[in-house]
């Protein structure tokens, strides 16, 4: 039997008809169309998957789509402006390099937004432990860490002081 | 992956639940945060014919102070909420340190402390501090309510006193003693973040001497459970390095040690003696 799921999805409201079993991945790649969410692993451990709900990271792969229904829910897609302009993060790892074969960016920058609203001035100790969950295969780790926290420099600078 | 089909429900209540739950239909399984079920049910180990889904329970979420100066967590608190919580860095210090370390930033985000407790992983990271916190499980069924302690909550691999149509409410920490230290110390498997071995000491002084003491121990049996002859090794000792390391080594007394590909049973015992006493050591130097 299929549920009825509203969400909205990077600011746009968005209702599907689900079966139960759908995770919350397949309903933004394949009923939505936001392959940006990339499937890595699809067993909990890669990250890969990672979006925001309700402005926390979870694995999109291991939560239910009717799990999510009436959240608030930001991919990689939703993070730049309405104008494209790209979110500080974004700029950050292609200024830094964080990426090489880029299948883990999404979840990485995702995993990053989380931690960086919580924390404005992470410690590399910080991001390391915010980024557990997500695996590069490349192994580019180093320039990634610096990426998150070129962004949250560039996120701070961006902020006006209160 | 996809798991075999399944019907979905999400009551608003918890009567609501333990209605659903009284009828008892083995088909019928409760959906927490879903950071350890749904993993299991992709990969097909288990098939349910209904997910009941208590993730929006308002009654089952919450920290909050009890009778007797108790912290009461409930049972559908996530690990964020509880990191998050100011109440606990201050007053639990052990708990925050070993929820910090549990899984990964996003499965903390989802994933509940009561839905932990419920899934009984042999090797459940917080399953050791509550022991050594000598927390208390309250549940809840249609008709009767009853609380009880974590030590001998879990009966062997994913296996607890749970009774029929019963759900686990509340985690429940006592009043610690005057000046008493907690630390929490694992060695992990680096790809699965598991524990090999995980201990959690608890430890307060009076005129000099271990007055009181809990360890508890996950990831080396069948179910996590109490280190008693290493408590007793210790109670009324001094806490001398000597003495830390002579009762962390009965840390596996009368336990059958479990063994996988990535530790034997004698490494594994090995290397639960060696947290152990890593454990002993930072609870004493944090105890008053």
């Amino acid at each position: 039997m299929s549920h009825e799921v509203s969400l909205v999805v990077n600011g746009v409201p968005r209702t599907c008809a689900v079966e139960p079993r759908r995770m919350l991945a397949d309903l933004l790649r394949s009923d939505l169309g936001l392959t940006g969410t990339n499937v890595g692993c699809d067993t909990t451990q890669c990250g890969a998957c990672t979006v925001l709900v309700d402005g926390r990271a979870v694995k999109s792969c291991t939560v239910l789509a009717v799990q999510a229904d009436g959240s608030d829910v930001t991919t990689i897609e939703g993070l730049a402006g309405p104008d494209r302009t790209l979110h500080p993060l974004q700029e950050a790892f292609i200024a830094c390099h964080g990426l090489q074969c880029g299948f883990c960016t999404p979840g990485m920058i995702l995993a990053a937004a989380d931690l960086v609203a919580r924390d404005p001035d992470p410690s590399d100790a910080a991001i390391r432990h915010a980024l557990e969950g997500n695996i590069c295969r490349c192994t580019g780790y180093t320039p990634i860490v610096d990426a998150v926290r070129a962004g949250a420099a560039a996120m701070r600078a961006g902020t006006p002081e209160a | 992956m996809i798991p075999a089909s399944f019907a979905y429900h999400r009551p608003e209540t918890l009567a609501e639940a333990l209605t659903i739950l009284a009828a008892d239909d083995p088909g019928v399984k409760l959906l927490a945060g879903g950071q350890s079920l749904l993993p299991v049910l992709k990969i097909r180990l288990a098939e349910v014919g209904m997910l009941v889904d208590i993730g929006r329970i308002e009654e089952l979420r919450g920290i909050r102070a009890g009778a007797d100066g108790w912290l009461v967590i409930g049972a559908g608190t996530r690990w964020n909420e509880i990191l998050e919580d100011p109440r606990i860095a201050v007053q639990e210090p052990l708990l925050h340190e070993a929820v910090d370390g549990i899984a990964d930033l996003q499965v903390r985000n989802r994933g509940t402390i009561g839905g932990s407790v419920a899934h009984a992983d042999p090797a459940a990271d917080i399953a050791a501090v509550l022991l050594a916190r000598d927390a208390s499980v309250a549940v809840r069924s249609a008709t009767a309510g009853r609380a009880g302690p974590v030590h001998g909550f879990w009966r062997g691999a994913f296996e607890t006193a749970l009774g029929p149509g019963e759900l686990i409410t509340e985690i429940r920490l006592p009043v610690l003693p005057p000046g008493a230290g907690g630390a929490y110390r694992s060695v992990t498997q680096a790809a699965s973040g598991y524990p090999v071995a995980g201990v959690a000491a608890v430890v307060a002084r009076s005129a000099g001497r271990i007055a009181w003491v809990r360890i508890g121990v996950t990831g080396v049996a069948e179910a996590p459970y109490r280190a008693l002859a290493a408590e007793s090794a210790l109670a009324g000792s001094t806490g001398e390095p000597d003495a830390l390391a002579a009762a962390a080594a009965l840390v596996t007394s009368g336990r059958t040690v479990l063994g996988d590909p990535h530790a034997d049973p004698d490494y594994r015992a090995h290397v639960a003696a060696v947290v152990a006493r890593r454990a002993l050591e930072a609870a004493c130097a944090r105890a008053g």
